[in-house]
Parts: structure tokens; sequence; C-alpha cells
């Protein structure tokens, strides 16, 4: 082993290292950045060492999406060049142990849970960005159909290349990332998880996009409710927490309205 | 308490007839605590109590833990306006040794038959045996519902689903013994079973199996709101309990607003129930700001506004209407009954 290993990440840039790759993990239910919400509760570098504790609003949050936002945590934190011994805990969760013996470990969710399966866990973070993705939409047709005076049928017709400049646009690319869904310019709007269309199905448009505004209204508050009861938890987090980045208010340019 | 008959909430002018749909007599005292998850699970709940209260209404953590009853009483009918309780008790023997529920709630729905109604609740793992016990307690008790928590944890099980084979026994037993009510806990709290404890699709396969019953889906899904909303509008005998929501009225009027205005919409003005989920929060406070409540102006437009009748339903004749031993005075009833909107 190298003697000095800060010679090759002062502790100062691999503390900016880390919290930029945490920041990389979001909670899927709540479809934010874990650096967000305040989940990170601390970071400690030692030497070339990254240790990280996670915690979050309640002690019985599942332990399914806990595992799930430590261990891309850990992984987040390993695709740091020249990182050393990287640890990532949950902190008074009611499987923190079998939690953070899993993801030391690697070994998978099924390893920790042997009742559950990883395909079991990877059915659910796909749910979510599902979920993220219609809730996205919403957010994209709400702008033009506020903004740009258009109706349910003229926005089903746009294509991507057809969408302003926009946070909301940008930030509905990335569901579509995350998702592995076409992002050129020629896709369409109102498209489903499996890159389906909604006109292909037998249920009118309108009544999809009121579905997907329910969904984006209970994404919303439960990100809320999280953070209230984060902050009740952890009075110390308030000053860790930001904006949620949905709640912004941006003009139609895309500029935040002051 | 007054001499009247009718305790009723009354503001500018009109009379709202209450019941509280769901409330709680508990016990998670340190002494009946069986292991540290007991601790966590009501250090959770009072979590939720600090976060959504107004600073007045918060308890101290030790009263949390265990109230008397006279404190019930005053909170409930007295401050409470309440015409009638309903108990929806939560046993978690997992958790707590004699149960987290008193038996006390049972004994004052027999001694106070006009105020208070007792719903039992069971848990389909106990098989054949549970069965006997429902039989028995619907025979005690009389009852018209039962409360049933399907993320609860059973040994090894941490949950179950309403389509369950074995959950389906019970809902026959049900149907068979008038048991019509059943209320589903789908929402916060409780470490959920595998997948998504939330998911509210095995209510979808139940209600249609089982038309002579009604599903009353505590907290409305949340968090999974849409899904409930979805569903609910495919079933005429699913219903929602709004403990948890709405004591976001307080704390983020906003979002309270969108939900009650996306309930309207999916559900229906029949369909909401009010309820407190005491003593997680006081219905006090509950009551009187939903009176008050409008939908914010800029809202307006997608949601429209919610009407004095449309607050009665809510607030006490919707669940009368699934309890019918619940005596609604004919000048507290709407010329339009429940179920004809």
């Amino acid at each position: 082993m190298s003697p000095q290993p800060s010679a090759a990440l002062p502790e100062e840039a691999l503390r900016t290292a880390a919290v930029t790759a945490l920041s990389t993990v979001r909670d899927p239910e709540l479809d934010e950045p874990i650096t967000d919400l305040g989940f990170v509760r601390k970071v400690t570098i030692t030497g070339s060492a990254v240790t990280v504790r996670l915690r979050l609003p309640t002690s019985f949050c599942a332990p399914n999406f806990a595992y799930l936002m430590a261990s891309d945590a850990m992984d987040a934190l390993k695709s740091i060049p020249g990182i050393g011994e990287t640890t990532v805990e949950l902190d008074e969760n009611v499987d923190s142990e079998r939690i953070n013996a899993g993801v030391a470990a690697g070994g998978g969710f099924a390893n920790a849970f042997p009742d559950e399966s990883d395909e079991e866990l990877d059915a659910l973070r796909r749910i979510f960005q599902a979920k993220a993705h219609l809730a996205a939409i919403e957010r994209v047709a709400a702008l033009m159909l506020r903004d740009y005076g258009m109706d349910v049928d003229e926005v089903n017709k746009l294509v991507l290349a057809d969408l302003p400049e926009h946070p909301a646009v940008l930030a509905l690319l990335n569901r579509r990332s995350d998702l592995g869904l076409p992002t050129g310019p020629l896709g369409s709007v109102f498209i489903n998880e499996d890159g389906s269309r909604w006109q292909d199905r037998d249920v009118p448009l309108s009544l999809q996009l009121r579905f997907a505004k329910a969904t984006r209204i209970s994404i919303d508050g439960n990100a809320h409710f999280c953070r209230g009861l984060l902050r009740t938890r952890y009075p110390e987090s308030e000053a860790d927490q930001t904006t949620r980045k949905q709640d912004l208010v941006f003009t139609k340019t895309g500029k935040r309205s002051a | 308490m007054s001499g009247k008959r009718y305790r009723m909430y009354s503001k500018d002018g009109e009379d709202y007839f209450i019941v509280d749909a769901h409330v709680h007599m508990w016990d998670a005292s340190d002494e009946n605590q069986l292991n540290v998850h007991g601790a966590e699970f009501i250090e959770c709940f009072y979590d939720y109590h600090r976060n959504l209260s107004p600073a007045e209404y918060v308890w101290e953590f030790k009263k949390y833990q265990k109230y008397s009853e006279e404190t019930f009483m005053t909170d409930i009918f007295e401050n409470g306006y309440a015409d009638h309780a309903i108990f929806n008790p939560a046993a978690l023997p997992a958790f707590y040794k004699e149960g987290f529920s008193r038996p006390l709630a049972a004994d004052m729905a027999k001694r106070m038959p006009d105020k208070l109604t007792y719903n039992h609740h069971f848990d389909p793992r106990f098989g054949e045996d549970g069965i006997r016990r429902l039989r028995e307690a619907a025979a005690e008790h009389d009852l018209k519902g039962v409360k049933v928590y399907t993320a609860e944890w059973k040994g090894d099980s941490r949950g179950y689903k309403m389509s369950d084979k074995i959950t389906y026994e019970y809902l026959d037993v049900c149907q068979e013994l008038g048991i019509k009510n059943i209320h589903v806990h789908k929402g916060p709290t409780i470490k959920p079973l595998d997948r998504d404890a939330f998911d509210v699709a095995d209510i979808d396969h139940c209600a249609t199996d089982y038309q002579g019953l009604n599903f009353i889906v505590e907290h409305v899904g949340l968090p999974r709101l849409e899904d409930f909303c979805w569903i609910a509008t495919q079933e005429s005998n699913v219903y929602g309990g709004l403990a948890v929501a709405i004591p976001f009225i307080h704390t983020r009027p906003r979002y309270w607003a969108q939900i009650i205005g996306e309930l309207m919409y999916w559900l229906g003005e029949d369909k909401i129930l009010f309820s407190s989920d005491y003593a997680l929060w006081q219905p006090k406070w509950l009551i009187e700001k939903f009176v008050d409540f409008q939908i914010p102006e800029d809202l307006q437009g997608e949601y429209g506004t919610i009407s004095v009748d449309q607050k009665k339903k809510i607030l006490g004749l919707n669940a009368a209407a699934l309890y019918p031993h619940i005596e609604v005075p004919e000048a507290l009833q709407l010329k339009t009954p429940v179920g004809v909107s």
C-alpha cells in the first residue's frame, strides 16, 4: 500500500467527489437525489477511505427501498477513481444490521434478505421509474396546456423536438433514459414505460393524463411528507435539505421566476 | 357534556353530523412493549403526530403511549364534536404483549353503544383458529366491520394480500355474518412485505369478488393515491378513509386541496370518510379546519369548489350510510341522501 494516499486525492477533493457521487443516487419512490432529501447524514474521509452514514424518515422505512439506496450509494462511491475503502451505513432502521452487512458484502439484495429476490428489487425500481416518468410527462403536458394554450390532442401530436427548452423537459428526457426509452427528436411525448403510445390504449387521453396528474400529486406529496418526517426525527437534517426541484416555479422559457 | 342528544358541529348556521370513522384506544407503554419494535412503532407514530399537528395539540410522549378513557371521551366527543366514533383496532401481537389496541375499546362500545362502534380485526394467517375467534368476536360484539392490516408481521411473514386464498376464507365468514365493512390499512407505517406493501391492486380483486362487502381503504392508499383512485373508480364498493391524509390541511393546505380534489374527481363525494386516527391527531382541529376549508382559487379551475353538503357527507353522513345503526336525526340529513347524488 502506498503510504501517501492523500497525494492522490486531497481530503476536500475526495469529499466533493463523494458528495457529487451521492447526488446521483435517487430515492426511487420520491424521485429525488438522496442528497437533496437530507438522507446523507455524514461523510467521513480518512486518508483515501470514505464512510457515509445515511438516515431515513422513520425506522420502518421499507428495507427494500433502503437497501436500494444504500447499495446505489456504494456503487456510486466506488466509481470515484482513487477511492480507498468504502463504507455505507444506514442508521436506525429496523433492518439496519442486515442492510449494512449486505451492502458491505456486496452480494445483492437476495443475499441480505434470503426470502426476497434481486429480480423483485429490480422490478420495484422499474415500477417507480415508470411512475416518475409518468409524473414527468404530466409536468410537461401541464406546461404545454398552461403556457402554450394547447389541448390534450395537440400535445399528443408533439414530438420531443417540438418541446421548449425547459427544466421539466430535461427532467422528462432523464426519466426516459432511466427506462431505456428513446430520447431522440422524433419520439412522442405520451408514451408508456414499455415505449407503446398512450393513444393505442383503450382509455381516453384526457383520462390517462388525469391519472398521470394523480401520480404526480402522489409522488410530490410523499416527498413532502417524508422530508417533514425526517426533520421531525432529525432536526439537524433541515439544514441539509434543498428545495424540491419539481416544486420550483419556472417561466415559460425555463427561467426561474422571482 | 351538554344535555343535547346530538353533539354536532355548527358553523355559519350549518349543522354537521360527525362520525369519526377511525379511532384508537391504544397501549404502547414501555410495560406493554414486547420488543424494540414496539418502541420503534410508537416513536414512528409520535413523529407523525408531532410533524402534522398544530403545536398546541402536541402531547407529551408518555401520554401518547397510553391515555385514559376520560381523555379519549373528552377529545372525541366533548372537544372533538363527534356524534359517533368507530374503533378500528390494530392487534400487532408481534410488537406488544397484550396487543396494541386495548380491549377497553370493546368494553367502552358496549357501555356506550349510541356513541361508539367497535370493529374487530382479523389476520388470515391464523387459519381455522382465527376464523373461530372471528365468529366469537362477531357474536360478542355484534360486529358490523373489521380492520385488517395486511403488512402486519407474523413470524417470518411480513404480510399478506387481500386477494390471498386464506383472506377469502375470512371474507366468506364476514359475508355470512353480516360484517359488511372491511377497513383495510393501506398507507404509511410498519415495515412492508416483500415487494410493495402499499400496492392496492389486491383491493381490486376482493372488491370485485365480494360485491356484498364494502372495502374502506384507510389512508386513501397513500403513498399510492393514484393507484387507489384508479381502482376505486372501477369498483362501486370501494371507499376511502381520510386518516393520515386530512392532517395535511394544516401543514400543507395546497397539497391537501389536491388530495381531496383528486378524491372528489375519482371517487366522488359519497365515498370519502372523515377519520382522525385518534390519538394520532385530535379531531377538533381537523373538523374545524375542514369545515372552513375551500379549494384555493387558482386550483378551482381544475377542481371546482367543495360545497357544504359535500362536507356534511364526508364528515359523517357517508359513514352513517355504511353503518346504518348510527342514527342521523332528520334535521341533520341532506335533502338528497347519500348515494343518490
